[in-house]
């Protein structure tokens, strides 16, 4: 989103060019906030004159009146099912970067690994959910740090191979040169290369634990769970409620996603979008 | 380590450095396999600078990389330093420089020299001393602290030099370094060179397929034939040193342009029907 502040080229990095950057960057935050007004406004006032029912797509007023209405139970929601998101997301991530290392390292572990890999991704989640809760029990948020763990850990593992191995074949014959070892190599050279695969696959697995908590909530969890929460309240035909559970599930997501985007920005500084993106 | 035997590249008693005896290399290819290199002997002796050229397809890259311990023989043997040429990559007794630069992205330029260090555990005090005279002395030393992106192509092939130079390795193989860069940027490169040649006292071999850029910097131009590849001919460059921008201009200069040129000629129709063929052997070479 903030592709064309990055594009911004910035040789010698001089003094007062940071200036620039910043100024360019709110100047493309315009466009995105725009869009969401306009829509916003076309929804709160356009669908009434179509004269949609207002049970079915409550105007934006009324799911903000609801939010504020219900924010003590949402609040205890979002700490649980950001919870479950969060620790699922860690320990899918862990586990997807564990075996990307010893998929890049050893021949066999490719072998072994990678059609498992590739069988989890195809698993259907949705289906997934209700025998996870079933292993791991209705009540426990295990369940949702499972179905999480298993949507994330394919992507993570994926990206990481490729940016492991997708190296430049001069630049492993110039640490061959050093006589370089496979430790030295990684270190040097596969890993650096990696973090931007790395860091688009925790983007994607940002929003994804945030979908594979709650979808694994509709099979079970505590009342407040968002969940449990949307669909209750759709149920009992609160459609503002559980629009108002939806907002938060999208909270959730943007709030981890933009934790990875800091995190990129701090952990590659050298890596510039100029189209060697990864 | 600059070697305290480093005598005047003239003095063909000078210990050799690299020793190539009957050396081949078939490639497997899908369609059979291809003779890259047929029968190699040379042997380039400390201090000398030693240029292979030939057209594309000729397996000068191939021969490099062979010294290099970066790909095998298939028959034939090569002494480094009167190791086998695999000890004298262990020993680290060359650094290398690519026709790309090869930098690492995420390294500033200083810390870019400092890699082989690093591998190679220099301590870090000794690694900053030494990627400082090794930046200076590629005239970038202002230029440390930043990333390679930030500067031109001329001056990311100096920073892979420099790197090159950086544990003081007696050998160094370039293999057509210049061969990315502008006409006059690289002109600029090979006098560069040439005092940074001088100022080490290292031997270098040197792929290149520009006439010019071969007798300017040598002491020796091995033109090597097409697929099979062999030496067929070696021009001793008896040019004074040091060269300079005069060089260039000088009678003898243009004589023995001539020399390599006919040494070379009749090769060009078979090097353009062998560019596919040799584009196939790099990518499986490599892979």
């Amino acid at each position: 989103m903030t592709a064309a502040a990055a594009r911004v080229p910035q040789p010698g990095r001089r003094p007062g060019a940071g200036h620039a950057v910043a100024s360019g960057r709110l100047r493309a935050l315009v466009p995105p906030v725009g869009a969401a007004i306009v829509v916003l406004l076309l929804w709160e006032f356009l669908l009434q004159a179509l004269g949609f029912a207002e049970f079915l797509l409550p105007r934006p007023t009324t799911i903000v009146t609801a939010f504020l209405q219900q924010w003590p139970v949402l609040q205890k929601g979002i700490v649980y099912t950001g919870g479950e998101a969060l620790a699922g997301f860690l320990v899918g991530v862990s586990l997807g970067v564990i075996a990307a290392f010893a998929t890049a390292r050893w021949a066999t572990a490719r072998e072994a690994l990678m059609p498992v890999a590739i069988a989890a991704s195809s698993i259907p989640i949705i289906a997934m959910a209700p025998i996870s809760s079933a292993w791991f029990g209705v009540e426990s948020p295990l369940a949702r740090i499972f179905i999480v763990t298993l949507m994330v850990f394919f992507p993570v593992m994926v990206n990481t191979v490729r940016g492991l191995t997708s190296v430049e074949a001069s630049a492993l014959e110039l640490m061959r040169s050093y006589a370089a070892g496979d430790v030295d190599t990684f270190r040097h050279v596969r890993i650096p290369n990696a973090l931007p695969f790395v860091f688009t696959a925790l983007r994607i697995a940002a929003t994804l634990s945030v979908i594979g908590a709650v979808i694994g909530e509709y099979f079970g969890g505590p009342r407040y769970s968002l969940g449990i929460y949307i669909s209750s309240e759709a149920y009992l035909f609160r459609y503002p409620n559980a629009w108002a559970g939806i907002v938060c599930a999208c909270l959730i997501g943007t709030a981890f996603f933009a934790a990875v985007l800091l995190l990129e920005r701090i952990a590659i500084p050298w890596h510039r979008a100029d189209g060697r993106d990864a | 380590m600059i070697p305290d035997s480093a005598i005047p590249a003239a003095a063909a008693a000078a210990t050799p450095v690299v020793e190539i005896r009957g050396v081949d290399k078939t490639f497997a290819t899908a369609s059979g396999g291809v003779v890259a290199l047929q029968g190699i002997d040379l042997t380039i002796r400390a201090g000398e600078f030693v240029s292979l050229i030939g057209p594309s397809g000729c397996g000068k890259s191939t021969l490099l990389r062979i010294i290099g311990d970066l790909t095998g023989p298939s028959a034939g043997d090569v002494l480094v330093n009167g190791k086998p040429s695999h000890r004298a990559r262990l020993d680290r007794d060359y650094g290398m420089v690519f026709q790309a630069p090869v930098l690492m992205d995420w390294r500033t330029v200083s810390r870019n020299v400092e890699l082989p260090l690093e591998v190679m555990r220099y301590p870090k005090a000794d690694r900053q001393a030494r990627s400082k005279r090794l930046l200076d002395l590629v005239e970038l030393g202002e230029f440390g602290d930043r990333y390679p992106w930030q500067l031109s192509g001329g001056m990311q092939q100096r920073v892979a030099i420099a790197r090159a130079f950086a544990f003081d390795p007696a050998l160094i193989l370039m293999d057509e370094p210049f061969g990315a860069l502008d006409e006059m940027t690289r002109e600029r490169m090979n006098l560069e060179l040439m005092r940074i040649w001088r100022e080490t006292e290292t031997t270098i071999v040197f792929v290149t397929h520009s006439i010019p850029e071969a007798v300017f910097l040598s002491t020796r131009v091995v033109v090597m034939s097409p697929r099979p590849g062999r030496v067929n001919r070696v021009v001793a460059v008896d040019l004074p040193q040091p060269r300079t921008f005069e060089t260039r201009e000088e009678r003898r200069y243009f004589e023995l342009v001539t020399e390599v040129r006919e040494a070379l000629r009749g090769f060009e129709e078979a090097a353009a029907v062998d560019e596919v063929v040799d584009a196939r052997i790099r990518v499986e070479g490599i892979g």
